[in-house]
This record gives structure tokens, C-alpha cells and sequence, in this order.
């Protein structure tokens, strides 16, 4: 065991770990600010905002020297006997100068900055900045332009961490963006004609330790301190990235990536990060309706239960295509009410959408080819209830030679994911109930249609490629006429209250072996399942 | 702020004495205040035909407006400090970019709703520009509550009735300049 010291205290770090003096000093409950360090990316030591005092403690005679100069403590190995002082008199004069350099060249253009709110410049200025300004300098406008469809940059609010060019050429090797010129003219910029184009370009503006980059696709929309954050899971593909939603007044503004060294460590892709514009699409589907003699007719959602155990009830063979897009206990009460009216209803995992390779950048993050976010949960749910995991291709055999009578399709998919030729084969079963969030083909030929919910407002859990059970809360409320799913499976089973989706969970890891390690909650990082491999397609 | 807290200072009623038990001197005092009254100068006055004097419109909070700038632009930046500051949220902006190249930042739309605003004048204190202000106007009446919902228009429009009577409180900040910016890409 190594003894690091931080301001007189004694702090234990283990012996195979590579610490350096923010992080240590974090331990100790001490925050030292900084701009270019960050955790996922390379030491570069420039913006000198984390100096620190710094010595070593002799280990025979226990004597402490320190060194005369100070230090960056980002670049500082925190080894047995390292000693720092992160709260002297010299420390915080050096804190202070770097602020009023800094700020010697910004515009203080908070009021109409989209980081204000969430500025490591405002906050470190508050905090360790002098009390006023020596520099007569006005606020003005920071200049602006475009380096990339997805960022905008405003070069008079940098402080020249450096931070998004390591990002480009470290996480996602292409770097795109780059320093020109040199001293006060230094500014971040890309070549003409190459522009910030990688599918993670997102994350350079999270890394932003200021507002000088800004998202085109948030900027001036809310300010960030309206925002109330959901924690979450990116639905967009197989990884499940931990993200936040971040809402206000039930509109999602934003989702940001979560920090989870298991899954997405401190990043997620474009797809995901721009991918909730359809959560507020006008064209999701709303008010569940159902075929009568002359067209569809609305019907009240509270009659919707007792409508679907009619129909079940009446109907000989029944199929369920249960969605990879489902949360694993909304996939759980949909198959356990389905297998209690109709012991031998047939179940069928839904179609999984891949498109292209799964493809990993150089700094590990991988963007998956199976763009569901649940096929392991739902395929481990099938297991428990059917002794194996049959396919949508098989389900569409089963329909082609008139087995069904009742075939429920539970849907969630973005885009085109049924065609005409598929859904026309639906058309042997004499009943189709359909979930689904936008018009479809299926949709178009449904007997029974139930608008629902998407990945903003689902609560629930889902598994990764990696078999890791992550727990997303909803964050905004469905639209008017649409039924989150695992609402209404609720509302069947007849369980009491509201749809709770831990009360599920909690039944499941009873019920099936392998969710047991999610017994008594998720934690915030989640647990990996023991799930068996995947069926073969 | 609980009982025990060593801030309040508690203090106990004065015990009533003989007079105050009869209660007779307050109930003459009391009087004497009515007939001082009774034959003392007219305060009253015959609203709507008669306006009352309003002492400094300068900080009466009334009606609120929304300030020009010397080209006649809306000068707010839609920096929503003025919805953040409203303790009853009743402030509803739209930010977008600026159709202007000295402007970064304009409130597409700005709307206040009157009926649930308090006129406490916060918003006043915290916009950065000067471009909220409360004026004198006092007698705000409306046949539906749609009609109270004042947009950004009808907040200029207020800004165009009153600015002669009252100029903006301050000049505000001169229009912020951009540095001049090379174009290399």
C-alpha cells in the first residue's frame, strides 16, 4: 500500500494503481481545478490551472522536502511518500494569475454563451479568480464559425486546453482539429475543406471546458440550467450507452454521455447523442384505435385491457413478436400474460435491425452494427418462457401456412422497418394488435392499434452486447393518446397502482436464474448478466 | 428556520394595564383617528375619471416593456436571466439566432403573461442590457386570458407609448463588437 499525502492527510492507494495528483487529491476530498487534464485523454500539462505544491517524504526518517517550484499536479505520479499541498497561499496566488490571464482575452459574453451555467471558466473564476478585474477591457463578441456539421466554434471563448484536438486524433483518430498560430493568436481551427466530420464529434463539445465549442443542434435552444437530468441508456445500437436525458418542461433538449468505464467510458457517437428528435416527431402515432365496420374507431385506453383479453380470449393460436426494443420487464409481463391466457401461445424474438460493421475507433469506443438496444434481454426472457429463441423469419414461415389466429407485434423501431411484402404476410391471422410508435405498413393493416412509447419514456432495464443490464428511467412523459408498453401489460396482469418497472425486475430475478445478479437494483454502472450466447440467424 | 434557531429573538407581549383592560382610552383613540379623518384634505380619488398621481413612474412597477435599441431592434439577447430571476415563471422566451451580424443571440419570441406575474421587478434587476423595464402603467385590463398573454410586439408596442414619458432608465451597454474575423476556410 502506497501513502500519498494531500494537505496533511493520508491517503491509501493501491499498489497497481496509476494515480496522478488530481485524482489522488479527489480521494482526499479535494477538488483542484483544471482545464486540459481529463482522464480519458493525454497529459499535456498546458493550462497550468492545477499547479499544486509538491515533495516527497523520506520513508526512513520521515523528513518531507518540497520541491521550490510548483508543479502541475495532473502530471504529478502519485507514488508512496508524494506529498501535495493544494491550498497554500502560493498555490492559490498561481490560481488566480491563470484566471486573469485567461480572462484577459474573453469576451464575458456569458449572458448569450450556451456553457454558462456549466463553465469551468465561471465556476473556476468564482472560486479561485481575484475579486476583480485589474484588465479594463469591455465584454465583446466572440467570433464564430462552423468547423463541422455538428459544431460551431467560438474562437474568442477558447482557453486553449487542447482538449477537443487530443480528442480527434487519440479517441477518434481522425484528427480533424488542430491549433494554428502560436501566443495570444493561437486558435482552434481545421483545414479548408476538412472538416470536424467523425461519428463521435459530439463529444468535443462535452470536453469543452468552456463555451467556445458549441452543439448546432442545442445552441441557443435552453439554457443548461433549466435542465433536469434523467439517467439513462442510448437506445440507438447494441452498446447502450449511459447517457443523461436532459429535459425541461417535458421536452428533451439534450443527451449527454455518462461516465461508465464499462460501457462507453466518457463518450457516445453522433447517432446517439442527435438521436432523440423523434421522441417529439408530430408524426408519432397517437390514440389507440380499432377496426370496426366502417374504418378505425378511437377507443378508450382504459378499455384497451379488457378489448385485448377479449380478442385473446376468443382467438385458438396465439403468437407475440416480442421487440428487441422493449425493456427487459416490459418483454417479461408482456410474455408471462400472454403465456397465462394462452399456455401454448407461440413467442417470437422481433426483427433485429443491423446495419453495416460493428465499428471500433482507435480510443476503444465501439458503435455496434445492431442498432436494438435489447436483443440479449428479450432473447433471455423468450428462453425462460420457451425452451428456445425463435426468429422473426420463423414467425413469418409459421404465418405463411395459417397458424395463428392472433398475432401481437410490439414495434418501437425507427424508420422503414417493415415493408409491404412482410407486413401482406401478416395478413393470414385474423387479428393483429399492433404497438408501434410511427405509421408502418403493419400498422396499416392492424385490427387492434396501440399507439407507444419511446426511449424518453420507457423505464426500464436493457442489455448490452456486452451482457451489461443498465437501468434507464423515463424522462419525459409520453405523448397524449400513447401508452408506454409496459403500462399496458401492466394494466393486464392487473397489478395495482402504476407501471413500476423495479417491481418487475425484482419478480424476475426470482423467477429466471440469470437476472438474478440485478436482485435488489441496478447500480448506477450496472451488472453483466450471466446470459447465454445469442441464438444463431 | 426551526424554533430553536439562535437568530429569532423572542420577545413577550406587554401585559395590559388597568386602561388597557377597559379598552375605553383605544376605543377614543381609534375615533379620534376617524374624525381627524372626517375633516382632513380629500385622498380620494374618482378612478377611472380622475388618474392618480403616480409619484416616480421611474420606479413604479407597472406594465412591463420591452426596450428598443437606437436602430430600433428589440435589444433583448434572450439571455433568459429575466425567466430565471421570475420567482412566479411567468416568462416564456424563444431564443434563435440573431438575424443580425452584431448580434449573436434574439428572442424570437417573448412572452409574458400578466395575469400571473407579481410585478416585483426582478426581472428589471437581472437582465444584462437593460432591455426589460416596468413602467407607470398601472390599469391593465383584458376581456380573455389569451389577451394577457403579452408577446414580444405588444411589448415593443408598450416601449413605443411610453418611451417619451419615461426614457429607459439607463443608456444600457453599447452594442458589443466582434473582432473583425479573417475568413480562411
Amino acid at each position: 500500500m502506497a501513502k500519498v499525502i494531500v494537505d496533511g492527510k493520508e491517503i491509501e492507494i493501491g499498489d497497481d494503481e496509476r494515480l496522478n495528483g488530481i485524482q489522488v487529491a479527489r480521494r482526499a476530498g479535494v477538488e483542484i481545478p483544471h482545464y486540459c487534464w481529463h482522464p480519458g485523454l493525454s497529459v499535456v500539462a498546458s493550462c497550468r490551472m492545477c499547479l499544486v505544491e509538491t515533495g516527497t517524504r523520506n520513508a526512513e526518517t520521515g523528513e518531507i522536502s518540497m520541491l521550490p517550484k510548483l508543479v502541475p499536479a495532473c502530471q504529478t505520479p502519485a507514488r508512496d511518500g508524494t506529498v501535495f499541498v493544494t491550498q497554500s497561499e502560493k498555490v492559490q496566488h498561481a490560481r488566480a494569475f491563470v484566471e486573469e490571464e485567461l480572462l484577459i482575452r474573453h469576451p464575458i459574453d456569458c449572458p448569450i454563451c450556451d456553457k454558462a451555467g456549466e463553465c469551468y471558466l465561471q465556476d473556476y473564476y468564482f472560486e479561485y479568480g481575484q475579486p476583480s478585474r485589474r484588465a479594463d477591457l469591455r465584454p465583446f463578441t466572440s467570433r464564430r464559425r462552423p468547423v463541422g456539421q455538428t459544431v460551431t466554434l467560438f474562437v474568442d471563448r477558447c482557453v486553449m486546453c487542447s482538449r477537443c484536438v487530443r480528442f480527434t486524433r487519440e479517441i477518434s483518430g481522425t484528427s480533424e482539429l488542430m491549433i494554428v498560430n502560436r501566443g495570444n493568436q493561437e486558435e482552434i481551427d481545421v483545414m479548408p475543406g476538412f472538416p470536424l466530420a467523425n461519428k463521435l464529434s459530439g463529444n468535443v463539445v462535452d470536453l469543452c471546458p468552456v463555451g467556445a465549442l458549441g452543439d448546432a443542434d442545442f445552441l441557443y435552444h435552453q439554457r443548461v440550467w433549466f435542465l433536469k437530468r434523467h439517467e439513462g441508456v442510448c437506445t440507438r445500437c447494441a452498446t447502450g450507452c449511459s447517457i443523461s436525458i436532459e429535459e425541461n418542461q417535458n421536452r428533451v433538449y439534450r443527451l449527454k454521455p455518462r461516465e461508465n468505464p464499462h460501457v462507453n467510458q466518457w463518450w457516445m457517437c453522433d447517432e446517439g447523442r442527435y438521436g432523440y428528435h423523434h421522441v417529439h416527431d408530430p408524426s408519432r402515432l397517437r390514440g389507440a384505435s380499432r377496426r370496426g365496420d366502417d374504418g378505425y374507431e378511437p377507443i378508450d385506453w382504459h378499455d384497451v385491457p379488457e378489448d385485448i383479453e377479449r380478442r385473446v380470449e376468443r382467438s385458438d393460436s396465439v403468437a407475440c413478436v416480442v421487440s428487441p426494443h422493449l425493456t427487459v420487464e416490459e418483454a417479461y409481463l408482456l410474455c408471462k400474460w400472454i403465456r397465462q391466457s394462452k399456455p401454448q401461445a407461440s413467442l417470437f424474438l422481433g426483427p433485429v435491425p443491423v446495419m453495416g460493421e460493428d465499428e471500433t475507433f482507435p480510443g476503444g469506443f465501439t458503435i455496434r452494427a445492431e442498432k436494438c438496444p435489447n436483443r440479449r434481454g428479450v432473447e433471455e426472457v423468450l428462453r425462460h418462457f420457451t425452451s428456445r429463441v425463435s426468429t422473426f423469419d420463423e414467425a413469418l414461415e409459421a404465418l405463411d401456412a395459417s397458424t395463428f389466429d392472433l398475432v401481437w407485434v410490439t414495434g418501437g423501431y425507427l424508420g422503414d422497418w417493415i415493408d409491404e411484402p412482410t407486413a401482406a404476410r401478416f395478413g393470414t391471422a385474423s387479428e393483429l394488435i399492433v404497438q408501434d410508435m410511427f405509421d408502418s405498413p403493419l400498422w396499416q393493416r392492424a385490427s387492434l392499434r396501440l399507439p407507444g412509447a419511446a426511449f424518453a419514456e420507457r423505464e426500464g432495464c436493457y442489455v448490452n452486447a456486452d451482457r451489461r443490464l443498465q437501468r434507464a428511467a423515463w424522462a419525459v412523459r409520453p405523448p397524449q393518446g400513447a401508452w408506454p408498453e409496459g403500462h399496458v401489460y401492466w394494466r393486464l396482469l392487473e397489478q395495482p397502482g402504476m407501471y413500476r418497472a423495479q417491481v418487475v425486475l425484482d419478480e424476475m430475478a426470482e423467477q429466471i436464474p440469470c437476472f438474478a445478479p440485478a436482485a435488489g437494483g441496478v447500480p448506477p454502472l450496472g451488472v453483466v448478466l450471466d446470459v447465454a450466447q445469442p441464438v444463431q440467424r | 428556520m426551526r424554533a430553536d434557531d439562535p437568530a429569532i429573538r423572542w420577545i413577550e407581549e406587554p401585559k395590559l394595564g388597568l386602561s388597557g383592560k377597559m379598552y375605553l382610552p383605544l376605543i377614543f383613540q381609534g375615533l379620534t383617528t376617524t374624525a381627524r379623518h372626517l375633516v382632513g384634505p380629500k385622498r380620494t380619488v374618482s378612478f377611472p375619471e380622475q388618474r392618480p398621481n403616480i409619484a416616480d413612474p421611474l420606479i413604479y412597477r407597472g406594465v412591463h416593456r420591452l426596450n428598443r435599441d437606437q436602430e430600433g431592434r428589440v435589444k433583448c439577447v434572450a439571455c433568459f436571466l429575466c425567466a430565471t430571476a421570475c420567482p412566479a415563471h411567468c416568462i416564456d422566451i424563444v431564443a434563435a439566432e440573431s438575424p443580425w451580424p452584431d448580434r449573436e443571440k434574439y428572442p424570437e419570441h417573448f412572452v409574458i403573461d400578466e395575469l400571473r406575474c407579481i410585478f416585483c421587478g426582478m426581472c428589471e434587476e437581472a437582465c444584462p442590457v437593460d432591455a426589460i423595464e416596468l413602467t407607470s402603467l398601472f390599469d391593465l385590463t383584458g376581456r380573455t386570458r389569451e389577451e394577457m398573454f403579452f408577446d414580444k410586439e405588444k411589448l415593443l408596442s408598450v416601449f413605443d407609448q411610453t418611451k417619451d414619458a419615461e426614457p429607459p432608465k439607463s443608456a444600457g451597454l453599447p452594442p458589443l463588437q466582434r473582432p473583425e474575423e479573417e475568413h480562411h476556410s
